[in-house]
Parts: structure tokens; sequence; C-alpha cells
């Protein structure tokens, strides 16, 4: 037992004698490997832990939406349908909710404007952070903002809503409902949709079956499917992180078929020497095995840890330009860090093993013919 | 003794570019004696040592280590016997270049599993005894070719083992380092070492070293025996 | 006395793995520690009952889309066009591709 950890080691201080007489080579192999691993994990601790914050943040949302279609799009609902979806069983409550859209040319940003339950006085606003951050706009400024009639309209910021949920708030406006009927010009017997709450939860799916007999036009939507919303978030299925990792995916590749293909007439030169003074077969594989090893695990290990610190500590920096896309408002992704050891295992399935079996493979049929080539 | 016994290797057999380096070919090599193969080039001599030295299988034919046949031996055996039992010098030395000296001679052992302190050490004693000691950080890259032939030799001697084969050790070597090179294979036989030299050169088949002294040409054996 | 390749090979991962290690153990305090200040997000989103989270804000159905659907994306600009890549990262909800909807809805939408 002890002589075969004795022979793994000398076997290994041969490897990194091996590896190191190439640094530069072998320095570069590393370096880009290890940029593949944390690309790779970069994407899969962002967007799972995205996935997580959402799934907590948005589970106490209400728990029914009804909205209206008007022509094929979503147009804002009578408030008179209030009354009879209030009669029916189950139903707990019914609420109207009045909110919208505003772009401001000057910043050529989309606000969320919103008239909640505790609004703001009319002629005051409480500000969302992003919002705050983009216009500088801070408690006891002045905010103008142009109505549906062209009518300039303005108000005093109260408030403004805690930088630590911009993740759901950046770019929120509150104000009260008078304001946001004259600004928005939405006439009085209108909202934009209607909240339920419902006694039996198990009762959900009946409570939407039943209000789309009662208002064709409406387009009942529950808390179950808002919250798979978020779980198809950068699914693979979209064709941005698909492309993401075939391209990782095809990296890796060239990269193991250079390493495949590239026993050269030195290297089995080498190997027929090593056989040739008395090492055996398994020797050389095991050389190989541990190559393979020591730059997949290094590349492993250090990239995961890149990738967490770029992701949890960097908040994600890299790829934000590209999530940002055309948005000028955006939040900054402070995420917590749920990661899911799961899917380190796959990496490390996807990247470690493969490359350990590349680096083995081409040198089989080398490792295990005679040695008697070097005499010549 | 190490017999072999009907000798014959052919390369590429059945192809338009088969070879036959050996025919046919018996001889006797008692153990700590001196043997040198003599011959020109393609006559076989390298081919010879290296079925003799456990690196290649025969064609056809026997080889006999003792009392024990080795050429059937499945390959771990025959690895673990050339191991323990040979230490062969190459003609290109055959270092592995980007090592230092020290870790090219202790490599012939890291499969033995030998606690490395002990293995360095020893290293390090052969290396003295050719004077290499200061050299051993040194990588081989950078030595004379002298010295690398030295390292040559230590690496061959790590494993103690019986019998040093030489594949024309003084072909890249001037008249100098030929006459160090044979006191230091008289220095080996002195140890009771088998030795088995395979040269074209006078300096090495007209020395006195040799105890046997038998001549190859076309793969055959034409002159065999006791020097007289 | 030298240092052999091994043991340094041997201590070098040695450390990156605690390093891992002690990243992910960060990772979980700091998760416990942020489970207050998700409650109070979470409280805020019941009480401006918000549905969606604020990511892409350049479009109705990148800013919501929980709420989206399928015909919006090429309605909400002149030159219909999709906003990349947050309309690629955010596809159509799964409940406009089968489910409940399909159920509830008396005409068809495209796909």
């Amino acid at each position: 037992m002890a002589a075969n950890l004795e022979r793994q080691r000398h076997i290994v201080d041969f490897t990194v004698a091996s590896l190191l007489r190439r640094k530069g080579k072998n320095g570069a192999l590393l370096a880009v490997y290890t940029v593949i691993v944390f690309l790779l994990a970069s994407v899969i601790f962002f967007t799972h832990a995205l996935k997580q914050e959402a799934a907590r943040v948005l589970k106490d949302g209400p728990e029914i939406i009804v909205q209206r279609t008007l022509m094929g799009r979503y147009s804002p609902i009578p408030r008179s349908y209030a009354d009879d979806i209030r009669e029916i069983g189950g139903v707990q409550s019914v609420r109207p909710r009045l909110w919208g859209y505003y772009y401001d040319g000057s910043f050529l940003a989309n606000y969320t404007l919103m008239v909640p339950d505790e609004a703001p006085p009319p002629g005051e606003i409480v500000l969302g952070s992003g919002i705050s951050r983009l216009r500088e706009a801070f408690p006891g400024d002045i905010v103008g903002f142009t109505g549906f009639d062209g009518r300039p309209q303005s108000y005093r910021v109260q408030g403004l809503l805690p930088e630590e949920s911009q993740l759901v708030a950046a770019d929120l406006i509150l104000l009260a409902e008078s304001d946001y009927r004259q600004l928005s010009g939405i006439p009085a017997d209108q909202a934009t949709d209607l909240v339920l709450t419902v006694r039996n939860r198990k009762e959900l799916a009946t409570i939407a079956e039943k209000i789309v007999k009662l208002h064709p036009d409406t387009r009942p939507i529950i808390r179950s499917e808002i919250l798979r919303t978020y779980d198809a978030l950068f699914s693979w299925r979209s064709g941005v992180v698909t492309v993401l990792f075939t391209i990782a995916a095809l990296a890796f590749v060239i990269f193991a078929w250079d390493k495949a293909t590239g026993l050269s007439a030195e290297e089995r030169k080498e190997i027929g020497v090593l056989k040739a003074v008395g090492w055996e077969s398994s020797d050389v594989l095991l050389l190989k095995f541990w190559e393979g090893l020591l730059v997949s695990l290094t590349a492993f290990l250090l990239g995961t840890a890149l990738a967490y610190l770029h992701v949890f500590a960097g908040t994600f920096w890299l790829f934000a330009p590209v999530l940002k896309g055309w948005s000028t408002l955006y939040p900054e992704f402070r995420l917590t860090p749920f990661i899911h050891f799961g899917q380190l295992e796959v990496i490390f399935l996807l990247t470690v093993v493969p490359y350990i079996v590349t680096t083995i493979v081409p040198s089989w049929r080398v490792a295990t013919i005679d040695p008697d080539m070097v005499l010549r | 003794m190490i017999r072999a016994q009907g000798i014959s290797k052919t390369f590429n057999a059945g192809r338009p570019n088969e070879f036959r380096a050996l025919q046919d070919v018996s001889v006797e090599l008692p153990f700590g004696r001196t043997t040198i193969l003599k011959g020109p080039s393609g006559s076989g001599k390298t081919t010879l040592l290296g079925i003799i030295g456990c690196m290649a299988r025969p064609t056809t034919g026997r080889i006999y280590l003792g009392e024990r046949e080795i050429t059937s031996l499945p390959e771990r055996f025959l690895t673990g016997i050339r191991r323990q039992t040979f230490g062969f010098i190459f003609q290109q030395f055959n270092l592995i270049k980007g090592l230092t000296v020290l870790e090219n001679v202790m490599i012939p052992a890291y499969p033995l599993g030998e606690k490395h302190g002990l293995l360095r050490q020893r290293a390090l004693d052969t290396l003295e005894l050719f004077d290499l000691g200061r050299k051993a950080g040194a990588k081989v890259d950078w030595l004379s070719g002298g010295e690398a032939q030295r390292v040559a030799i230590a690496r061959a001697l790590i494993n103690d083992p019986l019998v040093v084969i030489a594949d024309e050790p003084t072909a890249h070597l001037d008249s100098r380092l030929s006459t160090e090179f044979m006191a230091i294979m008289r220095r080996l036989k002195g140890e009771g070492k088998t030795i088995i030299l395979a040269s074209h050169d006078p300096i090495v088949y007209d020395s006195d070293l040799g105890d046997l002294l038998i001549e190859m040409r076309d793969g055959r054996i034409v002159r065999g025996g006791e020097r007289p | 006395m030298t240092v052999r390749y091994s043991t340094m090979a041997g201590i070098g991962l040695f450390s990156l793995m605690l390093v891992n290690g002690g990243l992910a153990v960060h990772g979980r305090r700091e998760v416990r520690q942020a489970k207050p200040l998700l409650a109070r997000t979470g409280a805020l989103v019941r009480d401006l009952r918000l549905t969606d989270l604020c990511l892409f804000t350049e479009a109705s159905y990148t800013r919501h889309p929980g709420m989206a659907d399928l015909q919006t994306p090429f309605q909400d600009s002149p030159l219909s066009m999709e906003h990349f890549p947050s309309g690629s990262l955010t596809g159509p909800p799964p409940h406009l591709s089968g489910g409940l909807h399909r159920r509830l809805t008396v005409y068809r939408h495209g796909r």
C-alpha cells in the first residue's frame, strides 16, 4: 500500500516536471480551460441564483390576476367586471389594479407607474432606486412627466423605494390614483387588471374557469403560472443561452481534439524510453491520467471559484452589458449566492472527465507497444 | 548464463518491405563475463541486443535467463525482469530532455514505489561514482557528450541490474571519452556485472575487456566463441 | 531539502479545494443572512401586488413576462422588432404554450 502510494507520487513528480518543461504552452492550455469553466459556471450560477430569488420573492404575489383582452392584446378592464367575479364561490376579494408604463424620452427609459393601496398624497410620488439613480432625483426634488394629452405634470418626490429591493422595484413610481388617471388618461370606470384573493388555493383553476365563462374576453393568470415564467428564464430553449453553451462546447472540442491528435513523435519517443527503462504500460497510462487530472482539476477549481466571485461579488459584470440589452434602466445584479451543487457536478462531469479521457486514449496504443523502437 | 536459441526476427512480415534482421541466431552469454558483438551496421546487433534485453520478442526462437524461459512471458512479467535484470545504455543515450540529471537517473525506479528519500540518495551516490554529483540539478539538455553518456550509464545502473547492455556506446564519442567509457566498463566488470556490448569500433572490440567476441553479418553469426 | 513536485501539486490542489470550500461556506452564510432582506422584498411584493422582477425594462413583454401575451413582442414597436437579447432570454411564459391557457381561451393564439 505504501509502495503504491509512493509509486503514484513518483509518477506525479514526473508528470509535473514534464508539464513544466513547456511552461508557455501548458500555461496557455490551463488558462483557456479555466476561462471556459469560468464562463460556463458563471452563467449557471447566475441563472440559478436569479431563479431562486424570483421564486422566493414572488411567492406572495397576487393569487389570480384577471386581464381583459381586446383585439388580441390586453387592454383595460371595466371595473364593473369585479362585481360578478366577486360572487364566484371561493373568491375572497376582488380589487382593481391600476398600473402602466411611461416612456421617458429624455432618458430613453421605461418606467412602471403604479397606484398602491397606500398611495402617496396627490402631487407626491415615491421613486424606485433605479429611477432615482438615472434621473438623479431625490426626496424633495420635483420631477416632471408629460401626460397623455400632452400636458406637463410635475410631482414632488416624497421618498424612495429601498435599494435592497431593486430587483422588483428599481423602475417603479408610486403615485395617487387621481394623479395617475390624469397622467395616463385611463377613464374612471376602468382599471388595468383585477387582483383576486381566494379562500382555498386548490380552487384556483376552477375559479379561473368560471371567470372566463362569465367574461369570455378575460384572461386569468394564476400565481403558479407567473412563477413558472421565471423558471423558464434563461432556459436551454432560449437561443442565446444555447448559443453560448454551444460555443463553449465547440471550444472545448477543438481543445480536446488538439490534445488527442497531438501525440507528437517526440512524445512517442519519450514513452518508448520510459518503457525501455522499465515502465509498464499501466505506469505510462497512469502518467497520462495524472496529467489530465492535474490540469483539468486545477482549471475546474479555479474556474468555479472565479465564477463565484464574478457573479456574487462582482455582480456578473462581464455579462451585464449583454443582459441589459436595450434597457437604460436596470437593476444591479446583487444576488444572493444560492448554489446548487448538482450543477457543479454537471460542469465537472462535462469538463474534467472528457479531458482526462482525451489525454489517456491517444496514448493507449503507444503505451502498449514494444519499446524496441527507441533502439532505432 | 543467458542462452538464445534459434532466434529469428522479421520486421513487416508479408509486406513488400519485409526485412529479416536476424536469422537463426544461437548464442550463450555467461554471467559475470563480458561479451562483445562485432559487425557492421545492419548486421542485426541492435536487434539481438533488444531481444536479449527483453525489449522485443523474437519472431521465432527462445531466450533463457538462467533456467528460466522468458520469451513466452506476458508483458508485465517481462517488464519486471527487464527492470530488475538489465540496464540498457542506448546509442543515442535517450535521456529525457527538460528534466534534470537526477530525475533522469531516478526514472527507471519510479514504478517500484521505493521511498523517495532512499531512491534519491542512491541516485546521488551513483552519480558520485561518475563524478557527476555536482551536476545533479542540471538539465540534461546542457550536458556535454561525455557527461550525457555517464548519466545514461548511471541511469542504467540505478536498479542494480545483473546485466549491462550497451549499443554502440562509443559512436558519438572521441577517443579520449571512448577510453574513459571502457575504463568504466572495466570497473563494472570488476564488480561482477555481466556486460554485453555491440560495437563496430575497434577501441571496443580490440580491447582486452571482452571475454567473448561474436561476429555478426547480415543477421547471422559468422564467428563466435571465447577469445583465445 | 527540496520540495517534491508531487507535494507542491498536492498542496496546490488542496488549497484550491479549501478556497472553494470556503466560498461555499461563505455562500451558505450569505444565504442565511439574506433571508430577512428577501422577506422584506417579499413583503413589498405583497403590499404592492407585484408580479414580476424588474430585469429588462425596454419592452412590456420583457418587463412583465408573467403578464405578457404572445402578440405583444410584435406590436410593441412600429418596426416590430424583437428586443434582443432580453426577448430571447424571457421566452413566452409556459402558461401560454400549453395547459390552462389552452383550455380557457375561446380563440386560438398563433405560435
